[in-house]
């Protein structure tokens, strides 16, 4: 692990290496969604995890902080296996940003949201309200704080669903499709917000060119497996990888063109 | 619902009554209320008294009059029930403009229509200074129990987003030409009423896990509000006794 200062609030931010070892989960319904996942993050690394719809992305983003419990294999969060015993501490340290923010914002406003886990972590008075303060700064929110959340513009419930997760100051950023619902603009500004935040991410995205420019790693998930894992614009190059796996550019995107990261 | 950031059934001032804690504003309704409904019909003065008392909080917490009458619509059915009363009504009779009226009757259409336009008035005054959430807040500060609260609190901040779904639907139903006029064609909103519950069924599940992503344990946190003053809980008293002392003197004078 490794303590770097993010700049948000006083604390330094740690950010934990992430392991995953043959980690397979079905559902109760009998669906597989996970047969045998191996996956290494390093502290502070950020990797895009890509692939088509039903790979399990998403099933593997809810073993990475417990919410669901693996048949076999394991994840591990800074050195710390994710078991029951160890579940208060991993959801401190792992960070999961929602696909629908809407089931991330469930306080009446997005300012208790905020507090809402902070607050479970034993935070209250000042302390807990400088977290917030400093959570919706760290996304440019500060606004947001007394706003209902059911009044919000696609990219502000976006911003205030990540404050909800940073304000926990979390070692880990796992984030599932954070740009599906945004505009052009929100989701330059999702990028301008999550370049400076040095904690470990895994971003699940269909959304090529956000992986490239933010990450230079990438794995792609099939069948839930991880069926490639590399440089992000190398997988890009390679036609055959990207066309097995349901992978496009879009239309006119040209990887020569754009800068290398 | 509402305009901007607000129910519909709230105004955005700054009065004092909009300032005062929620819970302080519960107990005094509460207050207000169970005196007006334990006073007895024939204390007209009584009435008189309560009437006036409601009129300086209207006042003092500026709901506009056109408001409050809109708003006291919603009680019509029951005074319009009320009305029937004195023709129904058995015992002493007395004539009205040539028609015989019940005593008895008119006398139960009076209570009716006193108690309810006055209790009524009085929620109207705390929703209108009192955002939802923060009624709900009252509650838990009253000692409401927090499962209760809590339930409250996610249905009201999903209620919107189901209302927004079904609004969705019906006009997917439409642009596809469906158009309601039998009762043979209700099947496809009975399905959308099953696709619906389905669908908030597994965003219920996802919520959950998201809370769980937070640390949520089982207990909502506490989180820190201005406590009620003890000028406010003064208020509150002086508004309490007020209505108290009336309904006392009513039901000794009766």
């Amino acid at each position: 692990m490794c303590r770097r200062d993010i700049g948000i609030g006083s604390d330094l931010i740690m950010s934990a290496r992430v392991v995953v070892s043959g980690l397979q989960f079905a559902y109760p319904d009998g669906r597989v969604a996970l047969r045998g996942v191996d996956l290494e993050v390093e502290a502070g690394e950020r990797v895009a995890v890509l692939g088509p719809n039903g790979a399990g992305k998403t099933t593997l983003a809810l073993h990475l902080n417990g919410i669901q419990q693996p048949d076999a294999g394991s994840v591990s969060v800074g050195g710390l296996p994710v078991t029951e015993e160890h579940l208060p501490e991993i959801r401190r340290r792992v960070g999961l940003v929602f696909q629908d923010s809407n089931d991330q914002l469930f306080m009446p406003n997005v300012g208790e949201d905020v507090a809402f886990g902070p607050a479970n972590l034993g935070f209250s008075g000042l302390e807990l309200e400088q977290r917030v303060t400093d959570a919706l700064a760290a996304v440019g929110g500060g606004d947001l704080i007394s706003r209902p959340s059911h009044h919000l513009s696609g990219g502000e419930r976006r911003r205030a669903a990540l404050a909800t997760v940073l304000a926990m100051e979390p070692d880990v950023l796992v984030f599932d499709e954070p740009s599906s619902d945004l505009d052009g603009a929100g989701r330059r500004e999702l990028v301008a917000t999550l370049a400076p935040l040095e904690m470990t991410q895994l971003i699940i995205t269909h959304d090529l060119p956000l992986a490239l420019e933010l990450c230079p790693r990438a794995v792609i998930m099939r069948h839930g497996r991880v069926v490639a894992d590399g440089a992000t614009r190398g997988l890009f190059l390679d036609a055959n990888l990207m066309a097995e796996n349901r992978l496009e550019l879009p239309f006119g995107f040209k990887l020569e063109t754009t800068p290398k990261r | 619902m509402g305009a901007g950031h607000s129910h519909a059934l709230y105004i955005h001032e700054h009065s004092p009554i909009h300032r005062m804690a929620p819970e302080a504003k519960l107990v005094a309704a509460f207050a207000v209320v169970t005196a007006v409904a334990v006073t007895p019909r024939q204390a007209l003065w009584a009435f008189g008294l309560y009437a006036f008392g409601v009129a300086g909080l209207v006042a003092a917490a500026r709901v506009p009059p056109r408001f409050l009458a809109l708003r006291l619509l919603a009680i019509a059915p029951f005074v319009l029930f009320a009305f029937f009363i004195p023709f129904i009504a058995g015992g002493d009779t007395t004539e009205i403009g040539g028609v015989s009226l019940s005593v008895d009757g008119l006398w139960g259409m009076w209570n009716i229509l006193a108690k309810a336009t006055l209790g009524a008035s009085v929620s109207i005054i705390l929703t209108a200074t009192t955002e939802i959430a923060e009624i709900i807040r009252g509650l838990g500060v009253l000692r409401v129990p927090a499962i209760f609260t809590a339930i409250a609190t996610f249905m009201i901040r999903y209620l919107e987003l189901i209302v927004d779904e079904l609004g969705r639907m019906r006009v997917a139903m439409a642009a596809r030409g469906y158009d309601p006029r039998w009762l043979s064609q209700a099947r496809p909103i009975a399905s959308a009423a099953g696709a619906l519950f389905v669908r908030s069924y597994e965003r219920g599940e996802r919520v959950h896990a998201a809370m769980l992503s937070r640390g949520f344990t089982g207990t909502m946190p506490a989180l820190d509000h201005r406590a009620a003053r003890p000028r406010e809980w003064g208020a509150v008293a002086l508004i309490a006794t007020c209505a108290a002392v009336i309904s006392a003197l009513a039901l000794i004078s009766s």
